[in-house]
């Protein structure tokens, strides 16, 4: 069997499909609330430099499915291209996109995604978050005809790190493993850093 | 199960399931995980519901009713799941509480308007980018899709360039 399975992999939704969308979307959600992404507060601890939490999970989420990916796709039992080609790259909107959504993230406090975790866990402030979201990307699409071809620029298709360098994918993933953990060194010792100089700023305060 | 409501997963062990989920996705249904663009489809249908030909009119709104309703679509559907994981996580470790989240000489109205308005900006830059962290950062990303690692790049850049001015709602 090569995976993804075609009964399911469809863009209009059958029953079964829907239904499998639902299951993987529980996991998702129960995930990102264990993982304490429902609380703007852990969220944004990583624009403050106190709590590095949300750069570990999520690099190590896409190191975990990334060595996922490409490993079953060098054992032939994942159909790479099929999955891949839902992820063009339109690099100027990308690069603007990205800007503002982490700009949005530190004025909300969440994410899109993280946003409805909190708002099924009764946080009044993600649901309007959520509500904030559903009229941005509306706005957006209202705006985009008078951004001419602005919506389309730095069009690249399908590109993907491993071709630019000319690695097998499975030798990037490794590679890309390696300097998470590296990476990882790193955030803690920043996190210990602020923890000092918040020492320092606090202690002529306390007796 | 877990009770204390300050006590998260190890974020590296989260890190290797959030991962998994999304493995799994890729592999049944060969796409990743998303949430933005359930959000649009919502505000879609909205629309749609009072004013059917304005959706006819709009090039990205008009996309998203191309195959039927624009509703059925698999990113809606994973969003009803998040709803109900996110309910079952909170429910399960004593966090479900209805509250506003906010630093502690903070009020409530300011969070409130913080959260609409950085709700507003990341429907625009997630609409523009074709992806949120979640559709964008973390399932392109995984892929070593290049647009969608400027993306990840970018998204910390713009959190970081904002966050000192932001600061004080959460003092």
């Amino acid at each position: 069997m090569i995976f993804p399975t075609d009964a399911l992999a469809q863009e209009a939704g059958t029953a079964l499909s829907l239904g499998v969308a639902i299951l993987i979307g529980t996991g998702f959600g129960f995930v990102l609330e264990r993982s304490g992404f429902g609380r703007a507060q852990v969220l944004v601890a990583q624009f403050y430099g106190t709590d590095m939490r949300v750069y570990r999970t999520m690099f190590t989420a896409v190191v975990t499915a990334g060595l996922g990916t490409t490993l079953l796709a060098a054992l032939g039992l994942l159909d790479l291209r099929a999955v891949t080609i839902n992820y063009p790259t339109y690099l100027w909107p990308m690069v603007v996109g990205g800007l503002v959504v982490g700009a949005g993230f530190v004025v909300s406090g969440y994410c899109p995604g993280t946003s409805v975790v909190a708002a099924a866990s009764g946080k009044l402030d993600g649901l309007l978050t959520v509500v904030g979201v559903v009229f941005g990307t509306l706005a957006y699409a209202e705006l985009q005809p008078a951004l001419g071809e602005f919506h389309d620029s730095g069009k690249l298709g399908s590109t993907f790190l491993y071709d630019l360098l000319g690695v097998p994918p499975l030798a990037l993933a490794v590679a890309v493993a390696v300097v998470a953990v590296l990476t990882f060194k790193g955030a803690g010792k920043i996190e210990a850093m602020v923890a000092r100089a918040q020492a320092r700023r606090d202690a002529p305060a306390s007796p | 199960m877990e009770r204390n409501p300050n006590k998260f997963w190890n974020p590296y062990l989260a890190g290797v399931a959030l991962g998994l989920v999304l493995l799994s996705a890729y592999l049944l249904t060969g796409k990743g995980l998303g949430a933005s663009g359930a959000s649009f489809r919502l505000g879609v249908a909205a629309i749609q519901a009072v004013a059917p030909g304005h959706v006819e009119s709009v090039p990205l709104m008009a996309g998203a009713t191309e195959d039927g309703p624009p509703l059925r679509y698999w990113l809606v559907f994973q969003t009803i799941g998040v709803v109900l994981g996110g309910f079952l996580g909170a429910w399960t470790s004593g966090r479900l509480r209805g509250e506003t989240l906010r630093g502690p000489t903070t009020a409530p109205s300011t969070r409130w308007v913080n959260a609409l308005l950085g709700g507003g900006l990341m429907g625009v830059g997630a609409q523009m980018a074709r992806g949120c962290a979640s559709g964008q950062a973390l399932s392109g990303g995984a892929l070593f899709s290049a647009g969608a690692w400027v993306f990840f790049l970018c998204f910390f850049a713009g959190g970081y360039a904002l966050a000192y001015l932001v600061r004080r709602q959460w003092a």
